[in-house]
């Protein structure tokens, strides 16, 4: 879905959000509260200027309005690819955002994540999934790598891997995998409004991903693995 | 002197830690591997390619991992990621002294890429919890197959970072970099430019490590020592200096930079005169030129 389109229907007419590029920001009212929204649209690859970005965002939120909900609206191709990146530190500045979003939620700040179009490793791991919970409308495309290249890096027949997607969500990339992995805590279909005042209402501040995969019969182990290590003598 | 580099991830466990008191916890005989591999009909690991525990380091209680790079470069699947978060919600239940997590690991495991992604941001999580509650995570990086990807972040995220000169930190491998932007953005066989880019000098002098030491089990073991106070709970006023920090480098850096090396470019403007001969300097001499 078009970022336009999405924040109207989730703010109305007058939702005050505006794009920069590839960088998304607006205070706006929801059921008469603010609400911060941050985010990127056009599939942005994440290098160390967005992610800088979207942490300044989060840390005004928490200097300035303590307790203030945050809405991380997610389309992203991923980490940015480039050299210069790496020598700036890429995985610092992701791990500053991370932390960022990490400190507003220990704070007190709801951490709602949406994948409203596409989402890719890096560019999500510090945002949607360092949320208190993320959600996803359901014709979003969620994946680590497309399975052309996934065959090519783990040298395994590409036609094997998508026989395998049809039955293995580990696998298949997907919106609906990442729900029955828990990643996802749930799809937003038909009022967006109703599904955004739910998640403001009733999204846990614990992780419980591990256990709603197990719940949900794609990600078995996980669950089971972390209370073994728990209980180990 | 012991190469760390050269040891396996149990030999480290052996040599870091107080003689014998590593104990392990989801050993090997308990055979808990990945589902997902064998049905792919690839070898699987009894660990999973990670073993966790408690120990002594120089007496203090510590839990700690190590992850295993000859097993899938250390690639986190579901399994060896819920063991990494198993060990830190017990260390935040438990509060051993520190966490020590001896990294070695290429990011998610791609042949079980959806679980491995949502798994290391499990870690994340958790790793941050045990943060918060004062109790620090060291991150040991000094492996062949370096620390990078949703690892590298993960690193990053860790109270302590001690790094050797020939360890790696960051995101994206180069051998993907090139393959997406191609050999003139970054020639992943140009070794030099690598740990230029990538490397344990390169990081010290940015800051993004916090301790530079020999390919050398005994040092790594003595900076890990020296970091079991280095606890550092993160603060809104510690973020803002991190964001300070981060923005002011991405301006350092210029834009145009004329054909000219950019990490001698990088460490020039960060205050480092001698940016060239930083390649062939020893791991002291880079010690000498932390400004940050």
């Amino acid at each position: 879905m078009q970022w336009r389109s999405l924040v109207l229907q989730l703010f109305g007419p007058y939702h005050g959000m505006r794009a920069e590029d590839d960088f998304l920001q607006g205070e706006v009212m929801f059921d008469g509260a603010p609400l911060t929204v941050v985010g990127t649209t056009n599939h942005a690859p994440i290098g160390v200027r967005l992610a800088l970005a979207q942490a300044r965002v989060v840390l005004d939120t928490i200097a300035k309005h303590p307790g203030r909900p945050l809405l991380l609206l997610i389309d992203t191709q991923g980490q940015q690819l480039r050299r210069r990146d790496e020598l700036l530190g890429i995985n610092r500045a992701m791990a500053h955002l991370g932390t960022t979003i990490d400190l507003a939620r220990r704070r007190g700040h709801r951490v709602i994540g949406l994948v409203y179009d596409q989402a890719l490793s890096g560019g999500f791991i510090t945002s949607g999934l360092i949320a208190d919970a993320c959600y996803a409308l359901p014709e979003a495309e969620i994946r680590v790598m497309r399975i052309p290249a996934m065959a090519r890096v783990t040298k395994l027949p590409e036609a094997m891997l998508t026989a395998l997607s049809q039955s293995n969500p580990v696998f298949a990339p997907g919106v609906q995998n990442y729900v029955a992995m828990g990643g996802v805590r749930a799809l937003w279909q038909g009022d967006l409004q109703a599904a955004l005042r739910d998640a403001l209402a009733h999204t846990p501040t614990e992780d419980l991903r591990a256990r709603d995969g197990a719940e949900r019969g794609g990600r078995r182990l996980a669950a089971t693995v972390m209370q073994c290590v728990l209980d180990a003598a | 002197m012991i190469s760390y580099a050269e040891c396996s991830a149990r030999e480290r466990l052996a040599l870091l830690l107080d003689p014998g008191s590593f104990h392990e916890w989801l050993p090997p005989i308990e055979r808990i591997t990945s589902p997902h591999l064998a049905q792919l009909g690839v070898p699987s690991a009894f660990d999973d390619g990670v073993a966790i525990g408690r120990a002594t380091l120089d007496g203090h209680s510590v839990f700690v991992a190590a992850q295993e790079g000859a097993f899938m470069g250390g690639g986190v699947g579901e399994v060896h990621g819920a063991k990494l978060t198993g060990l830190l919600q017990r260390a935040l239940r438990d509060r051993p002294a520190a966490v020590l997590l001896l990294a070695e690991s290429g990011g998610v495991r791609l042949h079980e890429a959806n679980a491995g992604l949502i798994a290391v941001s499990e870690v994340m999580r958790a790793l941050l919890d045990v943060r918060a509650a004062g109790v620090p995570v060291i991150v040991l990086i000094g492996g062949a197959n370096g620390c990078f990807g949703g690892m590298g972040i993960v690193a990053r995220c860790a109270d302590h970072i001690v790094m050797s000169d020939v360890g790696r930190l960051a995101m994206s491998g180069p051998e993907v970099i090139e393959a997406s932007h191609g050999v003139d953005e970054f020639d992943s066989r140009d070794r030099a430019l690598v740990w230029r880019t990538t490397g344990g000098k390169h990081r010290w002098i940015t800051g993004d490590c916090d301790a530079l030491v020999e390919d050398d089990v005994t040092a790594f073991r003595e900076a890990a020592i020296a970091a079991i106070g280095a606890a550092n709970p993160l603060t809104l006023e510690a973020l803002e200096d991190e964001h300070v920090l981060l923005t002011g480098r991405l301006f350092a850096l210029p834009a145009d930079h004329a054909d000219q090396d950019e990490a001698l470019l990088l460490w020039r403007a960060i205050g480092v005169a001698v940016a060239e001969h930083v390649p062939a300097m020893s791991v002291e001499a880079v010690r000498a030129l932390r400004i940050l």
